[in-house]
């Protein structure tokens, strides 16, 4: 497959000069704004390519499984609130301890009593049994917790790590809750299998919001401490002042005025200082992306990687050949959603804020499904190319459409009510570009910008 | 008189020829019908005489008319009916639905064919209301045969009418066959129970390997005994 | 005794009515699901835009027939709208048809493709929406807003606990009643309507009988486009149009359609009242009922309230999630229409 290859390296030729494009005619900053969350799009759309490309997996729970790397990020990154814990943290403990002994007792149950009918209704008095339990411990703790000092914490807090550890712990916490959905979901047919994650996402997002002693629910948590250096911080930095002198060399030297000189060189200190915080997180986005890739393709190639297709291909002769199929799907499951996971813990550490009420399904779910699916199922490259191409779409489809607009209604008057409209609905084109671009591309490539590469081995 | 004529038919799926240069004629009122060993073809050379799959070589004449290119649901139009093997009910409508969908290109009053039908299969009328996913298999056998019978056919085909059907069923099967044939249809069947088909049919061909490895009247291909040895068993 | 009945009354103002009305939404949301489903055969995740279209082109005729003065008096003018809203729906479902949904059904694509294509048909809908007629909230009902007002059913009854009865809550059920009653006529005592179902039940077979396929899809648009439309539209009425709550009725939706069996026109009515009861009752806060029941020394302190309202969502999903494990085809067997 000459062409393949040619086409990966055209693809990636395209991003960069987008990208340059856009540093060299908007700002720089916001053209490594744009690489940033590219990596992170891309890091998901590689998640879900996992589920979909190798496994054949419909999992529209994505926005729950980023969600949930968000909570990640706070409980790793936010110093411990002793007060709230002597407070409610023990009811909290305690009432964790009961669900999981219900859980594990309803497990049993199932286990024990496989084909009896009554077992349901054992199951369900130990359930409410257990509920009440925990609703006599629990309320009063969150009471307690949420009272210490509301306006600015009023939960538990975290453990105070460096946020960078949360990238891994935000993989373990979506992948534990996929592991339990799985169990649940994943003998159901494709179709109920999305509507299943469909709804688990709404719910870890309710849950989110409003818990407040868990991560202050909608009252959002600000302020997560970075794995990057501050701004201001290297704006009073010795070395980093020479390097931005050194690298400027050319442009201060031509400035004789002392004081000039000192405010210009103020001011490309401010302007570095920005673009390089945003380099420093696009290192490490860089070498988390890479790694995964690396991963991936390993995975893609090895016997399981091949044992997944065949399942995905042929589930009916695979299950005939003695294939766990509804195991494989359960470990691709749990992988994918870890690595989604991942991301959203990064996406919170660049934001620095964790805002439940922003996590709406069209941006965080059905946005990287149409990535995956651009990009090329399949295809791990695929999938971050997918990543790249979508984001920067998204991000500059609005200044686009307004170029657009423009130009169609230059006619009008300024004070034209049509034209007025049109300009005040910009924001909305994207989701139009944004669908139109999926439809096109499932209609005349169907199999992606990268299409999945078939190995005869 | 009608006939339905396959002339030098050869298809497949997907490249492969299944069936190779197949020719075979079925008459208004006659019986014919094919045999042969697993894999051998013989549904195949339905489906291309319906137009389902479409010939790499020959070509099909309805009553001296070409209709090589046309669609099944237009042969179906022309009185060409078909009975598939499998699925061939619609289990979550009644029997009387079934029937009624049988005859949905019918402009005239189709309620006579289905009392001509339930005349022919009177357990059809005692379950008419009866959903047919609740029937037994050789019933549901019967559904399927009527509903195929409201399109007033000329040829009617069956693929593998009495297939997994108890033996009872199988000869009472059977003689509705020949019940029909008498009324003036040609029928055209696909048969894993050679010796029974043979013995009420017309006309019977023997397919090996998608070619027609003889013909001749249900009687000299049983009376073969070099059919008789390879596929019915001495 | 009194006390009885005040609580009587008190649950069918706040779960019995609501539910049903709730109920009616769903229902008619989920029927138009399995419709597409049983005949389509793909899980259509912009159910929820088509409903949420159908609303906005109600809104923009109202408001075209209250700029003139045209109204229905006590009724709200929306219903008037509503047939020319009901056609618009049908236009974009039968224009999507053409360009999107009928090219996959003819390469005859799996139906997880088919429906990753309908979120691309979601995108562009929501999109439409929004640059139509904006993304805050419109109240466009008019006319008189209850039959029975609270304070009436008090003075009238002299039970200390009100009942209120809106119209729209009466609209609602008397428009669902109709339609289902129309749809369930059409599907078991027409021609036409039962070669939709047979078609459902086995495609093959359908076109062997000489059941024109483009003719079925062509009226299950004409049905789907009309069920969303009355679907949004009602549900619009009676709660306020948001155009972002639609897309948060698609989980509840399927969750009725495939409780129910998804592709059985039935199921999905049953489907649909049995998540809006669930919903309301799960979520409603016992507290004053049992003040009412209960003598004073036993009266409770809490809510009595088994989930927070936030927590709806995992009602449809736990139901769900039950049905599916415990019977995976639905209450009513799915599949076919």
């Amino acid at each position: 497959m000459i062409t393949s290859k040619r086409t990966e390296i055209l693809s990636i030729l395209i991003m960069s000069l987008l990208l340059l494009f856009v540093g060299f005619m908007q700002s720089w900053s916001l053209s490594f704004s744009i690489l940033n969350m590219c990596i992170i799009s891309a890091i998901m759309s590689m998640g879900i390519n996992m589920q979909w490309g190798y496994a054949g997996i419909f999992n529209v729970g994505i926005m729950g499984f980023t969600a949930l790397g968000g909570l990640a990020a706070v409980l790793v990154s936010h110093a411990p609130i002793n007060e709230a814990w002597s407070a409610g943290g023990m009811g909290i403990m305690i009432s964790f301890l009961v669900i999981v002994l219900i859980s594990l007792i309803v497990y049993w149950v199932n286990k024990r009593f496989k084909t009896n009918k009554k077992k349901y209704w054992i199951i369900t008095l130990v359930i409410i049994i257990g509920l009440i339990l925990v609703k006599l411990v629990y309320h009063p703790s969150v009471e307690a917790i949420e009272a210490v000092n509301p306006t600015l914490t009023g939960f538990l807090g975290g453990m105070g790590l460096p946020i960078i550890f949360s990238w891994i712990v935000g993989g373990l916490f979506a992948a534990g809750v996929a592991f339990a959905i799985g169990k649940i979901t994943l003998g159901l047919r494709s179709d109920y299998l999305a509507i299943a994650t469909l709804g688990i996402s709404e719910i870890i997002i309710a849950v989110l919001k409003s818990e407040e002693w868990l991560a202050r629910g909608v009252k959002n948590v600000v302020g997560l401490k970075r794995p990057v250096p501050y701004e201001i911080n290297l704006q009073q930095t010795e070395w980093f002042i020479s390097a931005v002198q050194y690298f400027n060399q050319s442009y201060l030297l031509d400035i004789v005025d002392k004081l000039e000189y000192e405010k210009v060189l103020n001011q490309l200190v401010i302007e570095s200082s920005i673009i390089f915080v945003k380099i420093c997180y696009a290192v490490l986005f860089f070498i988390v992306l890479l790694t995964i890739l690396y991963l991936a393709n390993k995975a893609q190639v090895s016997p399981w990687g091949r044992m997944m297709r065949a399942i995905r291909d042929n589930e009916v002769s695979a299950n005939a050949m003695g294939k766990d199929v509804v195991r494989r799907h359960l470990q691709v499951f749990v992988i994918g959603s870890g690595v989604v996971g991942i991301a959203g813990a990064m996406l919170i550490t660049l934001d620095s804020i964790f805002t439940p009420v922003s996590f709406q399904p069209l941006r965080y779910t059905f946005l990287i499904w149409i990535m995956v699916i651009v990009g090329g199922s399949g295809n791990n490259l695929g999938a971050i190319l997918g990543g790249f191409i979508i984001w920067f779409a998204w991000i500059e489809a609005a200044p686009a459409s307004q170029f657009v607009i423009n130009i169609l209604t230059s006619g009008l008057e300024d004070n034209n009510t049509f034209k007025i409209h049109l300009l005040n609905s910009i924001p909305y084109f994207r989701y139009l570009i944004m669908g139109t671009i999926l439809l096109l591309i499932m209609r005349y490539r169907p199999k992606g910008i990268l299409p999945e590469k078939i190995r005869y081995s | 008189m009608s006939s339905l004529v396959g002339k030098s038919l050869t298809a497949g799926y997907g490249g492969a020829d299944i069936i190779n240069n197949i020719s075979l004629i079925i008459n208004e009122g006659e019986i014919a019908v094919i045999v042969g060993p697993n894999g051998a073809g013989k549904s195949t050379v339905m489906k291309s005489l319906l137009g389902m799959l479409s010939l790499t070589e020959g070509t099909v004449f309805f009553s001296n008319k070409e209709i090589t290119k046309m669609l099944p649901q237009d042969r179906v139009k022309l009185g060409i009916a078909f009975v598939p093997q499998n699925q061939n009910v619609f289990t979550g409508m009644t029997v009387e639905e079934n029937l009624e969908m049988g005859g949905f290109l019918r402009q005239d009053n189709i309620f006579e064919t289905i009392e001509e039908i339930y005349h022919l299969f009177p357990v059809l009328k005692e379950k008419r209301h009866q959903h047919v996913g609740e029937l037994s298999g050789g019933q549901r056998q019967q559904v399927a045969f009527g509903r195929a019978l409201m399109t007033k056919p000329k040829i009617l085909m069956l693929d593998e009418p009495t297939a997994g059907v108890s033996p009872i069923v199988m000869d009472e099967l059977f003689s509705r066959i020949i019940e029909v044939g008498k009324t003036g249809v040609g029928i055209l069947m696909v048969e894993q129970n050679a010796k029974q088909a043979l013995a009420i049919a017309d006309r019977g061909y023997v397919l090996v390997n998608g070619k027609n490895n003889r013909e001749g009247t249900g009687k000299d291909l049983l009376n073969n005994p070099e059919v008789r040895k390879s596929f019915l068993g001495g | 005794m009194i006390d009885i009945f005040n609580a009587i009354v008190l649950l069918t103002n706040f779960i019995f009515i609501p539910a049903i009305t709730y109920g009616s939404q769903l229902a008619l949301g989920a029927l138009g699901i399995t419709f597409i489903y049983g005949i389509l055969r793909f899980a259509n995740f912009s159910h929820g835009e088509f409903m949420s279209f159908g609303a906005m082109s109600c809104i923009l005729v109202t408001w075209f027939f209250q700029s003139n003065n045209i109204n229905l008096g006590y009724l709200p003018t929306a219903l008037l709208a509503l047939p020319f809203a009901i056609l618009s729906t049908i236009i974009l479902s039968l224009l999507f048809n053409k360009f999107v949904f009928s090219y996959y059904r003819i390469q005859r694509s799996a139906p997880v493709v088919i429906a990753m294509a309908s979120i691309g048909v979601m995108f562009v809908i929501n999109a439409i929406i929004r640059i139509v007629i904006g993304p805050n909230d419109i109240k466009f009902f008019d006319g008189q807003k209850f039959i029975i007002k609270a304070k009436q059913f008090k003075n009238m009854t002299g039970l200390s606990e009100g009942l209120a009865l809106k119209s729209t809550q009466v609209i609602t059920v008397f428009i669902t009643i109709f339609l289902l009653f129309l749809v369930f006529w059409f599907l078991q005592k027409t021609k036409t309507g039962k070669s939709m179902r047979a078609f459902s039940d086995n495609e093959d077979l359908a076109l062997l009988s000489g059941i024109n396929p483009s003719k079925v899809v062509f009226i299950t648009w004409l049905i789907v486009g009309t069920l969303a439309c009355v679907a949004g539209t009602l549900y619009g009425l009676d709660k306020g149009y948001k155009p972002f709550t639609y897309l948060g009725l698609v989980l509840p939706i399927f969750a009725a359609a495939i409780v129910g069996g998804i592709g059985n026109p039935i199921g999905a009515v049953v489907g649909g009242y049995t998540i809006a009861f669930s919903e309301i009752m799960i979520t409603y806060a016992y507290k004053k009922f049992f003040k009412y029941l209960l003598p004073e020394s036993l009266e409770p302190t809490g809510m009595i309230q088994l989930l927070s309202t936030d927590y709806k969502f995992a009602v449809s999903f736990t139901i769900l999630v039950i049905v599916l494990l415990v019977r995976p085809s639905g209450i009513f067997k799915g599949r076919t229409l």
